[in-house]
């Protein structure tokens, strides 16, 4: 599963850019997934809605995957539930802090050729490189999920 | 309601996107941030293909000036890098290289039902609510009286 895999990357990557760029082409909107779905209680009306409609496309997109073959997602059922918990804290409170994740400051942000989507993309790669460093070669603890 | 039919198809479209590129498997994403290990370049694929497309339609909708449906971009109103942003995104990349996972192919994968997933997810958005209410009661101290 780990081996380089550049079509399937390139085919997934263009789709996730036709998503995004089909949102903001049509209704003006950045696809970044810690904002559409993390603002979901923040919001009312219209405002949220879009956003729940949103929520509700990828859980049926996620159904599709497990539907067409099973191995398209992830069980991840080496991760044991503390490092789960601290994982989602941090990704949870950092996202919202630096406001935007892979897909809002990855994906749509450095497209935009924003500076802050720019250095937020750096920054976090720089830290999760650095992350999976020290968990995987100074403590030698097991490579994460499936 | 146009509108409402596009977000469904976008969040379909970039869930199977999430899916086709493997970036749905934490194994990969964790293979990609290991440098110096087994390394693999899939995720820059992933993200350079999407940036290439974003890149040609934002600029083309931005020229256009206004989005089909809608009577404007909603664009974020922040445009200086400031210590939350560099903050933010460092501890979301800790967690990003303890889990494989971000919150999109995380939120998909919840359909597996499967207990780390799900513990996560769970995690996430309580962190996130979590942030909102401290911003909140942040706001009403800066301000004095009531924001929201």
């Amino acid at each position: 599963m780990n081996h380089f895999t550049p079509v399937a990357a390139t085919l997934g990557g263009l789709l996730l850019g036709i998503a995004s760029s089909l949102l903001f082409v049509a209704n003006g909107r950045i696809l970044g997934i810690s904002g559409i779905v993390g603002k979901i209680p923040l919001t009312t009306g219209s405002d949220r809605s879009w956003r729940l409609v949103f929520l509700a496309g990828l859980l049926t997109g996620g159904v599709a995957l497990l539907g067409f073959d099973r191995s398209m997602l992830a069980f991840a059922s080496e991760q044991t539930v503390p490092a789960s918990i601290a994982a989602g804290l941090l990704v949870g409170f950092g996202t919202r802090l630096g406001n935007g994740c892979t897909s809002g400051h990855g994906l749509c942000g450095v497209a935009r050729l924003s500076k802050r989507s720019i250095v937020a993309t750096l920054v976090f790669m720089a830290t999760g490189a650095v992350t999976v460093f020290v968990v995987r070669h100074v403590l030698h603890l097991g490579g994460g999920a499936s | 309601m146009k509108r409402l039919v596009v977000a469904y198809v976008c969040g379909v479209l970039f869930a199977l996107g999430l899916g086709i590129s493997g970036m749905t498997h934490p194994s990969k994403v964790l293979a990609f941030l290991d440098f110096t290990g087994d390394w693999d370049p899939s995720l820059a694929l992933v993200m350079g293909s999407g940036v290439l497309v974003n890149l040609v339609f934002f600029r083309m909708a931005r020229r256009r000036g206004a989005p089909r449906l809608a009577p404007s971009f909603s664009l974020p109103p922040r445009t200086m890098v400031d210590a939350s942003l560099v903050g933010g995104a460092a501890l979301f990349g800790v967690g990003w290289g303890l889990g494989g996972f971000c919150p999109g192919p995380a939120i998909v994968s919840v359909v597996t039902g499967a207990t780390p997933v799900v513990v996560f997810v769970v995690s996430m958005l309580a962190s996130m609510g979590a942030y909102d209410a401290l911003e909140a009661t942040a706001a009403v101290r800066r301000d004095g009286a009531s924001v929201r």
